[in-house]
């Protein structure tokens, strides 16, 4: 695999399609600069700002711009807001489309045929296997992402964090609860 | 379930960022990526725990680009060749440079 990439490259560069030092620069930003980091942030702002969050549901694309975090791929974005009777989850059927800017690149599971086959046909099933058992009357949406649009799930903010900032919401926010299949964590009793 | 690096391999994220780069120059919308890797990631044959993701991804970045004619295919194999080549006339530590394929003559 590796000699095929270094040959692909070679090829590309010759024919002045591809820089190299544009594919470090790129390589770099996914490795260390964009995570889920980024998406707590857009939660945690919405948590504590109602016109922020406002915004977030009309416009997630530019809402989520404005905090710095532009997607390459020219992609758009949504919001999907848990709440007190539905609970949203994210798959993609496809391949692996995944909002990028917000979260980084997908974990292993989330590229994987079981989750993107299961989650569309068995979410409860699937969010069980991730220790998530969600109360029967509690509605589960689906949204499966495409190359154009990609979602981000706003999970419902813990109970017993109302004199919190943003910063330190966001240490609540994880990954896994952007894609639904997790929620924020609770607080830490002091 | 543990988080794993972003790649496993350097192989991984150079395949990446070049699709990431050669999307941004125009040479394919992401639409028509996202359909080139679906194809390759519903394969049959295609690892049940995704591990084989970037094996599909290369997969697919060679096909678009034979398709265009920007890669041939037999391009890449002779050009892959060499690369073995090269690797194993280089010294251990010393960065692998194409110039060292004993049968050379790439440039």
């Amino acid at each position: 695999m590796a000699a095929r990439v270094r040959a692909l490259e070679t090829i590309l560069v010759q024919k002045g399609l591809i820089d190299p030092a544009a594919i470090d620069v790129i390589v770099d930003i996914y490795e260390t600069k964009v995570g889920p980091r980024n998406g707590a942030k857009v939660v945690a702002k919405a948590w504590t700002e109602p016109d922020y969050a406002g915004w977030l549901k009309k416009d997630a694309t530019a809402a989520i711009a404005s905090l710095g975090f532009t997607g390459r791929q020219g992609e758009h974005m949504q919001a999907v807001f848990n709440s007190d009777d539905t609970h949203n989850l994210v798959v993609c059927t496809l391949c692996s489309c995944y909002p990028w800017t917000v979260l980084g690149l997908p974990p292993v599971w989330y590229k994987a045929p079981p989750y993107r086959s299961r989650a569309v046909i068995d979410p409860r099933g699937v969010l069980e296997e991730f220790g998530l058992t969600l109360p029967p009357q509690k509605k589960v949406r689906v949204w499966d992402s495409t190359a154009e649009l990609r979602y981000l799930v706003v999970p419902q903010r813990p109970a017993g964090t109302d004199n919190w900032d943003a910063e330190r919401l966001a240490e609540l926010v994880t990954r896994d609860s952007m894609i639904g299949t997790g929620l924020a964590k609770e607080p830490v009793a002091a | 379930m543990p988080d794993e690096p972003v790649f496993a391999e350097p192989w991984q994220a150079q395949a990446f960022a070049m699709t990431v780069a050669l999307h941004e120059r125009g040479v394919f919308t992401w639409a028509e990526w996202a359909q080139a890797l679906s194809r390759e990631v519903k394969a049959p044959g295609a690892a049940a725990d995704g591990g084989d993701y970037y094996d599909c991804w290369l997969r697919a970045l060679e096909t678009l680009l034979a398709e265009r004619k920007l890669a041939p295919t037999a391009d890449v194999d002779d050009l892959a060749a060499a690369w073995e080549r090269a690797a194993h006339a280089t010294p251990h530590g010393e960065p692998i440079r194409l110039e060292n394929d004993p049968q050379g003559g790439h440039f």
